[in-house]
Formats: structure tokens, C-alpha cells, sequence
């Protein structure tokens, strides 16, 4: 009898089938008693990454905890289009205070469960980019070093979105923004800035730091999971690219942030009390060209003149697969 | 108990017995020994079931504050001056979602130049932000303010703050008397929220809302206040009934039977007020003078109906509104309108500048002879002012203001009077 080969893999996406995995190892979102926490209904844009990440993550650490979960949302993308006053997307306890406090206010609902003896109930705090690694940067270090019991989301979209795509200081060199127009000798956002928040947590020593892609929806689904796993602070940064402010397809947004990852510009690391134990390896390498390619905020490299930027967007790449170890086989 | 003790200590006894679940604590002076007060409690024990927080900056501690209410417990914190400001957002974002959050300020000044001595600015930038506002006048009513503090705020699902001044409060050992834990037990029942983070009962709290219902969702915040209107005195009352002693209310008239002259303040100062009050009275004077203890909800018809039958009004304020003279002012001209008097705005002890007898008796006396004013700046120093605004109008390059009035003055130590 002839043999017929299983297909694990689709072609060309590397998304594990489902139905070939045990029950057990099956993503959060393919159970019918998944808990969709921010349910449909919500007014992102389409193909909005922010949207995605968030439902994989929140649903995740709802599995974790059997639904006992609080969230503390920053102000941003996020927390608009799921809230239009009446309406609301969430289906867990969530607040909203201000743009750049939601790591303290997520430490005030945390010591809260603790003193009232309920701290089986977990408490995240999610915010963008600009909320986490700006103007939020502040109260966010301070429940790291205090070690308070939260775990934070990023959602990366790399600018501030929610007021027009303006630069933040997770908006990578040579993107076009509303505040880094692509004009002038060094068109886009300047190279040599930024801050990179994700290695900031590895030096708080908290117990727990991860990056994820919505590109690998699983392996997020399992960082927020073991997220939970741990007491203390725990820091989780997702990079989910914004069709609107990245100039993107809708419906090429995974597509996008998997470029980014089989790249090298985003690596996927995880972190242990202060130490990396683990990165994702590159399935198949792509030039960097190939991500920038699909995003409008980068057409001025492909213009006479971008070559020196482009290579050394390239070289940025380099030195994370080198950094990182991004090299090489395993999963 | 009665007891010697300092202000900040006394503050520190009275919330500890208000059983708060969450304290978090950032320092700036005039506050810093009540947190730090507290956070003894905690280590040592004798504040059991709470926790003690401190935070990096004060926009962290209320923030936290915000957070730990919003799940259901009570919470307090503290702060002055700059720290105020550095929180502003969190002050009128957690008015805005109820949250009955109690908080101390230790008044202060607010820079540049930067000045740690007390004066009531701190808290009056924040007097729209939606919070109640009540001003002690000595230790022991600040001590019964921060019981019935919590007890307001909870009731309401507003939060407080518990103004008392910098250095002369906080500083300052005086005798109080301290209630026991099952007195002000009897006093404050167990925080029951109206709004709480919990599984069981998933709500979204902080939503966006539009032109649709912004109004109504201020409106009700402005009831709120109103409604505290009757809830501060009913409480004053059933406190005096259950401590035996009168503290709070909205306002608190002294010697105002047939007095042609009234002076209104907040704070602290209406101690020395009363005593020239009480000399001018002995000397034939009809004066006399009236303490807002609520400034926020304010008390526009206990003040009408205080005030009403004076000749005029002389407001002492411990703050400026740049630009146009008095704060309170405003508010006690409100309650005047339509009536027929002389009213007179007073700006004193800004930054720590004392406020002397002496030179509050020279200041009403010419109030009686209408001889005041509009604005009067208690004690201002016009040679010196005169001489740097000579220097200023000679050369273009004047360099810093302050450090020239200071070098202009020479050395001495903080001058009083
Ligand atoms: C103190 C303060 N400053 C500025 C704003 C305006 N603001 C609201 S959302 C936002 C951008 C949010 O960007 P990010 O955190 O990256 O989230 P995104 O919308 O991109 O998901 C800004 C600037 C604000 N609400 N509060
Ligand atoms: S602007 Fe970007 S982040 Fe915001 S909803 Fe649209 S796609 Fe999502
Ligand atoms: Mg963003």
C-alpha cells in the first residue's frame, strides 16, 4: 500500500494544523469555550494586528487562570475601539484610567486581591507602544522593580497610532511617521534612537520577559501562559503591525509581522529572572527589503538614494541574529 | 486618648484607625512624616491587614491608589506642593470614575521658586478637579476630618482630600484626642463599593464617552457634590454626638452676632484671626469672623446666611489667582450677590510668610475705616518690590528675578512679619 505523507506544516505559512495536535496542545482559540474577552463587535480597523494580539493574549491568561483575570488598559488603539461608551468589547473585569499609569494602577488592583484574599484573580496591564515605553515608562519600571504581581502587555505597533501614527521611541529608523515625515537628507525616523523595553525588563530582573509576534499566534498564546506561571512581575512585548499607520494590506498583516520575525528586525526571545533562556530560530531567512517592501512608511528607501539605508536596515537585522542566536534549527 | 503628639503623627493615628487596606506612600515635605508614620504602622504590626506601597513618583501613587479602589479597598494617600501637580491627571481621573480615595494634603507652596513652607496654592490648583475639599483648622479637627473623611467619600463614592497646613499643622505638637478603634469602628462601617473589579461581575469601568453623555456623566458628579452639602453637616453632627466634640461642617462662625466686619479664611489662621477677633471685640470692635472648613462642595448659602447682615467682608487668602487677586474671594462673592456690602481680598502668608496679630489688627482696623484695597498683599515688602522693578526697567539683561530680591535683601533667616 502506498504511503501517503502528512502535511504538519501548511505550505508557505508554518501554521501547525490543529487537528494533528494532542487536545491539550491545541491553541486557546480553536476550543469552543475559549473565552473570547474582547469579543467581536469591537471598531478596530481591519486587519488590525493590536486587535489580534490582544484576543490571543488576554484569552490565553484566561485559560491559564480558569477566567480569573482583571485588565487595566492604557489609553491608545486598544482601549478606544473596544470601549465606545455604551458599548464595550470586554468581557472581564477592565478598567481604563490614563494614558501612562496603567503598570501603577494594575499594582494597586494586584495589592487589592491580595488584601482581600482573592489573589487567585490576576491582574494584567496592556497599553501600546508610546503608553508602555513612554509616557508610561515611568510607572512601568516602578511595578518592575517593586516586583509587584502583573503581567504587562505591549502592544507594539511602533508609533502612536491612536493620534495619527506620530513617532514613539519603539518607531524603528527610516519609518515615515506624522512627526518623521519623509522629507529631507535623513528621510523617516532617525537612525541611532529608540529604546528597546523588552532587554530594560531583562534588567529588572523580574521573574518573567518574552517577545511574541502575531506572526506565531501559538507561541504567544504559550508565552502568555507560562506568563502566568510565575508570581511577580512579568513583561511581555507583542509586535502587531497597524495596517493604517504602517501603510500596509489588511490583509497582509501577518504576512508583514512574519517578515519581521524571519528577518531578524524582531526577534522572539524569552527571559528568566534576568537571564535569556530561549529564542526562536529563523525558519527561513528573509532580506529585510522583503518586510520593508510592503509597508508604505519604508517606500522612500526603495527610492534612488535608499540603498545606504537599506543596508543598513540589513545590518540591524545581522547584528540581532547574531545577538539573539537566531540562527540555526530547533523551534 | 489624649495625647502630645505631632500633627503628622496624629494624621498618621486617625487613618490608621480608619482600617485603610492600601497606603501609597511617595515623600515631599510637609507630608512625608504622616506616610512615613503609617509605614511604621505597618512593619511594626499595629497596622495589620494593610498594605504599604511606596511608588516612584506621586503620579504612581495615586495611580496605584486608583487601582486598588477601583478593586474594593479602601485606600489612602498623601502628598503637598509639587506632588499634587505631579498627579494632577490621576487627581481628576479618579473624581471622574468615584473612586472614594482619602488624601492628605500638607499645604504648601508651589515654585518656582521653589519654597517648602506652607501657603494653600497645592490645593487650590486642584479645586475643580472633583475631589471634596476640607480644610482643617487645628490638629485635632484634622484628626476628626480623616474619620469622617473616609466615611463621606464612601458614601458619596467620591474621593477626599484633608487640607491642613504645612509645617504649622504637620509640624506642630499639640495635645489631641485620639479615639478608640471601637468608636471609630461604630463611626465607619466596612468600605462597601459601588463599582468593583471582580470576575464574578465583569464591568468596564473608564469608557469613552462623547458628546452624548459627557454632560450628564458631569452633572452627576456636580449632585454628588451637592449632595455632600447635607451629608458633611449631618455627619459633623453625628460625630460630635458619638466624640464629643465639634469638628468639620461646611462653615464655622466665630463672634459674628451684629459684627459690622467679618473675616473669612481657611485653615490654620482662623486661631490667630479669633484672637484679634477676641481683642478688637474687647476693645468695642464688632468684628468677628467665619472659618470655611468645605471648600469644595462650596458653601454658598451657609456663607450668604452667615455673612448676609455685615457691613463688609474681608477674605484672607493663603493663595493667589495670578492675574486677579483672590480665589475664595470669588467664591464668597457668589454667595453675596445682590447684597449691598464692601468686600475686601486679602492675599497673606504666601510661602510661609507668618501671619502676625499685629499685623492682622492693623489690617482690620483699616478694613473698618473702608480704607483697604481691593486686592491687599499682606506685608508686602514695596521697597524691595519697587527696587527690582526700578532694576528691571534699567537694564534688558536683568537676570533671575528671585535670586535678585534675595541678594538685594542679604542674609537673613526666614523673615517673619
Ligand atoms: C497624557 C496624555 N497625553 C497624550 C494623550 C493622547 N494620546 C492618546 S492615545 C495616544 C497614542 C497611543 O499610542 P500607543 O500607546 O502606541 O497605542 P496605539 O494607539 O498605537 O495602540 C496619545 C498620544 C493622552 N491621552 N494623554
Ligand atoms: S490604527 Fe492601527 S492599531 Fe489602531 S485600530 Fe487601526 S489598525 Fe489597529
Ligand atoms: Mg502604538
Amino acid at each position: 500500500m502506498e504511503m501517503q505523507t502528512v502535511r504538519f506544516y501548511q505550505t508557505g505559512t508554518f501554521t501547525v494544523g490543529n487537528r494533528l495536535l494532542a487536545p491539550h496542545e491545541r491553541s486557546v482559540q480553536a476550543e469552543a469555550q475559549r473565552a473570547n474577552a474582547l469579543t467581536s463587535g469591537h471598531r478596530a480597523c481591519q486587519g488590525c494586528g493590536e486587535a489580534l494580539g490582544a484576543r490571543y493574549a488576554i484569552d490565553a491568561a484566561m485559560r491559564a487562570t480558569g477566567g480569573k483575570i482583571v485588565a487595566v488598559n492604557a489609553t491608545g488603539c486598544l482601549e478606544v475601539f473596544s470601549t465606545p461608551y455604551p458599548e464595550t468589547s470586554w468581557q472581564i473585569p477592565w478598567i481604563h484610567s490614563l494614558f501612562g499609569n496603567a503598570a501603577a494602577v494594575a499594582s494597586g488592583v494586584a495589592a487589592a486581591m491580595r488584601r482581600k484574599g482573592t489573589d487567585d484573580v490576576r491582574v494584567i496591564a496592556q497599553g501600546g507602544d508610546g503608553g508602555t515605553t513612554d509616557i508610561g515608562f515611568g510607572c512601568l519600571s516602578g511595578m518592575f522593580e517593586r516586583n509587584d504581581d502583573v503581567l504587562y502587555l505591549c502592544y507594539d505597533n511602533e508609533a502612536y497610532m491612536n493620534t495619527g501614527v506620530q513617532r514613539s521611541s519603539a518607531t524603528p529608523p527610516a519609518a515615515r511617521t506624522a512627526t518623521t515625515p519623509a522629507m529631507g537628507p535623513e528621510p523617516g525616523n532617525v537612525f541611532g534612537t529608540g529604546k528597546n523595553v523588552p532587554l530594560i525588563a531583562v534588567a529588572h530582573q523580574i521573574p518573567y520577559v518574552a517577545t511574541a509576534s502575531v506572526a506565531n499566534l501559538r507561541d504567544l498564546e504559550y508565552k502568555v501562559t507560562r506568563a502566568m506561571e510565575f508570581r511577580g512581575a512579568r513583561y511581555v512585548h507583542i509586535h502587531v503591525p497597524c495596517p493604517l499607520g504602517w501603510g500596509s494590506a489588511p490583509a497582509d498583516t501577518i504576512k508583514v509581522a512574519r517578515a519581521a520575525v524571519e528577518s531578524g528586525l524582531f526577534p522572539l526571545f524569552e527571559a528568566v529572572n534576568g537571564e535569556i533562556v530561549s529564542s526562536t530560530k529563523i525558519r527561513r531567512r528573509t532580506p529585510t527589503a522583503d518586510y520593508l517592501r510592503l509597508q508604505k512608511r519604508f517606500a522612500h528607501l526603495f527610492q534612488p538614494g535608499g540603498e545606504a539605508r537599506l543596508a543598513h536596515i540589513q545590518a540591524i537585522a545581522e547584528r540581532n541574529i547574531v545577538k539573539f542566536g537566531l540562527e540555526g534549527t530547533g523551534a | 486618648m489624649l495625647k502630645q503628639t505631632e500633627g503628622s503623627h496624629a494624621i498618621a493615628e486617625s487613618v490608621a484607625l480608619c482600617r485603610p487596606k492600601v497606603i501609597c506612600a511617595y515623600p515631599i515635605t510637609p507630608q512625608t512624616h504622616i506616610v512615613e508614620g503609617l509605614g511604621e504602622m505597618v512593619k511594626a504590626g499595629e497596622l495589620a491587614d494593610c498594605e504599604f506601597i511606596n511608588v516612584e513618583s506621586e503620579f504612581a501613587a495615586l495611580s496605584v491608589a486608583i487601582g486598588s479602589s477601583a478593586a474594593g479597598v479602601r485606600t489612602y494617600t498623601a502628598t503637598s506642593s509639587q506632588g499634587l501637580l505631579f498627579m494632577a491627571e490621576a487627581v481628576y481621573n479618579a473624581s471622574g470614575l468615584g473612586l472614594p480615595i482619602v488624601m492628605t494634603i500638607g499645604n504648601r507652596a508651589i515654585g518656582a521658586p521653589i519654597n517648602i513652607w506652607n501657603d494653600h496654592s497645592d490645593s487650590m490648583s486642584m479645586r475643580d478637579a472633583g475631589w471634596i475639599q476640607l480644610y482643617a483648622e487645628t490638629n485635632q479637627e484634622a484628626l476628626d476630618l480623616h474619620i469622617q473623611a473616609f466615611r463621606l467619600a464612601e458614601e458619596l463614592s467620591c474621593p477626599v482630600m484633608v487640607c491642613m497646613d504645612g509645617f504649622i499643622l504637620t509640624h506642630a505638637y499639640e495635645r489631641v484626642d485620639v479615639p478608640s478603634q471601637s468608636e471609630v469602628d461604630a463611626f465607619l462601617p466596612p468600605f462597601e463599593p459601588r463599582q468593583v473589579l471582580d470576575p464574578a461581575e465583569p464591568v468596564t469601568i473608564g469608557a469613552m464617552v462623547g458628546p452624548e453623555a459627557f454632560t450628564e456623566v458631569r452633572y452627576l458628579a456636580h449632585h454628588k457634590q451637592m449632595r455632600a452639602l447635607e451629608r458633611i453637616p449631618a455627619l459633623a453632627a453625628e460625630f460630635e454626638r458619638r466624640f464629643g466634640r465639634a469638628s468639620g461642617g461646611l462653615i464655622r462662625p466665630y463672634r459674628t452676632e451684629g459684627a459690622e466686619t467679618i473675616v473669612v479664611a481657611l485653615g490654620s489662621v482662623n486661631g490667630t484671626i479669633q484672637e484679634v477677633v477676641d481683642e478688637m471685640r474687647e476693645a468695642g470692635v464688632a468684628i468677628g469672623s467665619v472659618a470655611i472648613t468645605s471648600f469644595r462642595p462650596f458653601p454658598l448659602a451657609a456663607l450668604r446666611e452667615a455673612l448676609m447682615h455685615a457691613k463688609r467682608v474681608v477674605v484672607l487668602e493663603k493663595c493667589l489667582a495670578v492675574g486677579l487677586g483672590g480665589i475664595v474671594s470669588d467664591g464668597v462673592r457668589k454667595a453675596l450677590s445682590g447684597i449691598q456690602l464692601n468686600g475686601y481680598t486679602v492675599v497673606a502668608g504666601l510661602g510661609g510668610r507668618a501671619i502676625t496679630r499685629a499685623s492682622l489688627k492693623r489690617l482690620f482696623e483699616e478694613a473698618g475705616r473702608d480704607a483697604l484695597e481691593a486686592v491687599t498683599f499682606l506685608d508686602l515688602n514695596t521697597d524691595l518690590v519697587a527696587h527690582e522693578l526700578d532694576r528691571e526697567a534699567g537694564t534688558r539683561r536683568s537676570g533671575p528675578t528671585a535670586e535678585a530680591l534675595l541678594k538685594r535683601l542679604g542674609t537673613v533667616s526666614a523673615r517673619i512679619g
